[in-house]
């Protein structure tokens, strides 16, 4: 007899607190496969899912166990396809001491993910087919999450030739979507050459959107808040104009354009306009503009600083509506550590960005499905197959079904929980939630079958 | 009152019995001989200079040496601050120095939000960075109570580079607490977007505000703005937003001139405008700073033991 809280014994609490269900039953000797009783697919009325070999053998009410399954008591539950991040900061090669591709791939396990999209802003940058191999194999060591590398668009980011797109989408890694995220692409011919060339594999180009001219030195969001508070603006006109060219350079030469974070309600009229036309654009937002606000930088607490910056009200519900009705086709956290001198500074000295893997799905799931914008179905469209069809993620995403891959999350949605960045499996600690209380907790990950989470917590 | 980080913390009662405070400080001083009251013997004041200011600086040590307090001057040059030094190791190393207030001028909007985060003492806000420099502010009004006799109703119109200005900010919130109305004048270029928000009426046209005007209060406007492309030359701003002869006569008879200095001499103001000694309050300014400092100093710490033990991290008020 083995239990998964035996299993997981080692693994780390992912930053969760008492008072949500933690027990599962779960019984059985071992063979490697499961059967996982009572589960709510997407919500529905419960069924047990035998998961063997890495897929979803079968799906039916009352099923029995094959010899030596173990069997998981998943009543209440809900399961969801294996969350899938397109923009996450994993840090290695370069800062390991702010995350490594191990600890971010287990705070992303912890939040449901089965795979996640490794930006390429590292020391060295991700812009040779070596460097991309390098995060890939650790990623596949790692064994928590698929890691699926980005290539930077521009060598060493720098914003003046193209990095060897083709060596890294014909090497190990398989590199399908380029970025030089924290930096835009600026330069407009160089933008469009990029667009282009990719279209050779399928590549996609995820665009850091930020007219950098109107951004120079800028801290906050441009506005009330910012006026108030003497902190240099950052308009949205900035992420906006960037869009609007963006768009039409995709249009025109009929390739596919990703944007990353967007953040004001102007962005979302803009890529819907586009959309209207037939352009090949996709968008994603991450949690924290779901839900927080440019109000919360009066505190000048840097862990509230972020780029694109927190926003207004009003382009919270913009956001919220463009991810609901499909203008928006993804959830993408934007998961990015950095070390405690970084942040523990006056707001200007400190760095942009805030952790988001862990705390993922109970944001969208507090701003988008307790608010009836999106059920079950829609937000796994938002956080799993959207995203997975966008960095071309073949096993991620389907459905859960019988002879598809048994990537799955396990949740329970009447579960409350209260962020504590000390517990959390990144290496760093600038959650923008400490001590908020959030809905919805992941009870248990699967990766092609193999149980990456259980009871809560990571099994390695 | 534990800090003193943004003019918007004070309340109407509070700001005025502050400027009451300095008056009786001013007082108490006049007549002796040696300028010093025991008030704060035994406590230590740091002023903590990120940023050159010698007005400020200065200012603030002889409002803590007039209350008898121990004063230590940490400036940034020379000092382990501009090795790299965070302002947290700092803070850290005041700590245990055992300062009762810091005084801090830092060139980051909210270092002394984060600095009261960390110290157990008070913190003053000397000027951060774009955002607030609240004892400037006391001053100003105090020397428009001086000469005016009165800050309710009060019309003030404050001229020049209010975006990148904490004076304007602090004197916004301040005036517009204690009853005067402020009207903001500037190249729409130098006011944020958002000032709508602030309690100020906004003009881009000066001579038309100067009529109604009981204070004229003009803001540096440092040249290298032109090459950012705020304005496109000094002449040009110098010709619809300076104070010179002409304009000055367009103001009521008793309305008086200030600039929180240092003054760019034929750019905002013209020199003879600056030296009007009927108009200008600028020399008065200084003097008030001193008094206004040591009733700013002796209201935060005057209550208190040394040392008294409060947890980092309290609330102003």
């Amino acid at each position: 007899m083995s239990s998964a809280r035996a299993r997981s014994a080692a693994g780390s609490d992912g930053g969760r607190s008492a008072g949500a269900r933690v027990g599962r039953t779960v019984v059985g000797a071992g063979t490697g496969a499961w059967l996982i009783e009572g589960i709510a697919r997407y919500g529905e009325s419960p069924v047990d899912v035998l998961v063997r070999d890495g897929v979803v053998a079968e799906v039916g009410p009352g099923l029995s166990a094959p010899r030596g399954a173990r069997r998981l008591d998943a009543a209440g539950l809900v399961a969801l396809p294996g969350l899938v991040d397109l923009h996450t900061h994993l840090r290695e090669p370069g800062r390991e001491d702010a995350e490594t591709v191990e600890t971010g791939s287990r705070a992303a396990a912890l939040g449901g993910y089965t795979a996640v999209h490794a930006m390429a802003n590292t020391e060295p940058v991700a812009d040779t087919a070596g460097v991309v191999e390098q995060v890939w194999r650790l990623g596949r060591e790692a064994g928590l999450v698929d890691v699926r590398p980005v290539g930077a668009v521009t060598v060493g980011l720098g914003g003046e030739r193209l990095a060897e797109l083709g060596a890294m989408a014909d090497s190990a890694a398989r590199v399908r979507v380029f970025s030089d995220d924290g930096r835009p692409v600026a330069d407009a011919a160089l933008m469009r050459r990029a667009l282009e060339y990719v279209k050779a594999f399928d590549g996609v180009v995820a665009q850091h959107a930020e007219e950098p001219r109107l951004t120079a030195g800028a801290q906050m969001n441009e506005g009330v808040v910012a006026a108030r508070l003497g902190l240099a603006g950052w308009p949205a006109a900035a992420e906006e104009a960037m869009i609007a060219r963006d768009v039409l350079l995709a249009g025109h030469v009929g390739s596919r354009l990703h944007v990353c974070h967007v953040s004001t309600a102007g962005s979302v009229e803009i890529v819907r306009w586009a959309k209207a036309k037939g352009t090949r654009v996709t968008a994603e937002v991450t949690p924290h503009h779901l839900l927080l606000t440019d109000e919360l930088a009066a505190t000048y607490d840097p862990v509230y600083k972020v780029n694109p910056p927190l926003r207004t009200a009003e382009d919270v519900a913009a956001l919220r509506a463009g991810l609901a009705d499909g203008t928006i086709d993804a959830v993408a956290t934007d998961h990015a550590p950095h070390a405690l001198e970084d942040k523990e500074t006056e707001w200007a000295a400190a760095r942009p960005g805030m952790l988001g893997l862990e705390t993922a799905l109970s944001v969208a799931v507090l701003t988008m499905v307790e608010t009836g914008l999106l059920d079950w179905r829609g937000l796994a469209e938002r956080m799993s197959a959207g995203p997975a069809r966008i960095g071309g993620l073949a096993g991620h995403g389907r459905g859960i079904v019988a002879g598809e891959p048994a990537s799955l999350v396990l949740l329970d949605p009447a579960a409350r929980w209260t962020v504590d960045p000390a517990g959390s499996a990144s290496r760093s600690r600038n959650s923008p939630y400490a001590g908020r209380e959030l809905p919805a907790r992941v009870v248990a990950t699967f990766l092609r079958g193999e149980p990456t989470v259980l009871d809560g917590k990571a099994v390695r | 009152m534990k800090h003193l980080l943004s003019a918007g913390d004070l309340s109407r009662d509070e700001a005025l019995s502050l400027l009451d405070t300095a008056e009786r400080m001013e007082r108490a001083l006049a007549g002796r001989e040696v300028k010093k009251l025991p008030t704060l013997r035994g406590r230590t004041v740091v002023n903590l200079f990120f940023e050159d200011s010698t007005r400020t600086r200065t200012s603030f040590e002889l409002a803590a040496k007039r209350l008898s307090a121990d004063v230590v001057t940490f400036s940034a040059k020379g000092s382990s601050v501009s090795k790299g030094e965070s302002l947290k190791d700092t803070a850290l190393t005041l700590e245990a120095m055992g300062s009762d207030a810091v005084v801090i001028r830092h060139s980051s909007s909210g270092a002394p939000h984060r600095l009261a985060g960390w110290v157990r003492g008070s913190v003053v806000n000397a000027g951060d960075g774009t955002h607030e420099h609240p004892t400037q502010a006391l001053l100003d009004a105090y020397t428009m109570r001086r000469r005016l006799g009165r800050l309710d109703g009060l019309r003030v119109t404050v001229v020049g580079d209010v975006l990148h200005s904490r004076v304007a900010r602090s004197n916004v919130l301040l005036l517009a607490t204690v009853g005067a109305e402020v009207t903001l004048v500037a190249p729409p270029t130098l006011l944020p977007v958002g000032v709508e928000a602030w309690p100020a009426a906004v003009s881009y046209d000066l001579d038309a505000s100067l009529p109604k005007a009981d204070v004229v209060m003009m803001l540096r406007v440092q040249r290298e703005r032109m090459g950012d492309s705020y304005f496109p030359s000094a002449r040009e701003y110098s010709r619809r937003y300076g104070l010179d002869r002409r304009r000055l006569a367009l103001l009521p008879d008793d309305a008086i001139v200030m600039h929180p200095g240092p003054m760019n001499r034929g750019m905002e103001i013209a020199a003879e405008v600056a030296d009007d000694p009927r108009r200008s309050t600028i020399v008065e300014q200084v003097s008030n700073g001193v008094s206004v400092r040591m009733a700013v100093l002796y209201l935060l710490l005057g209550g208190r033991g040394p040392r008294e033990t409060t947890e980092p991290g309290g609330r102003s008020e």
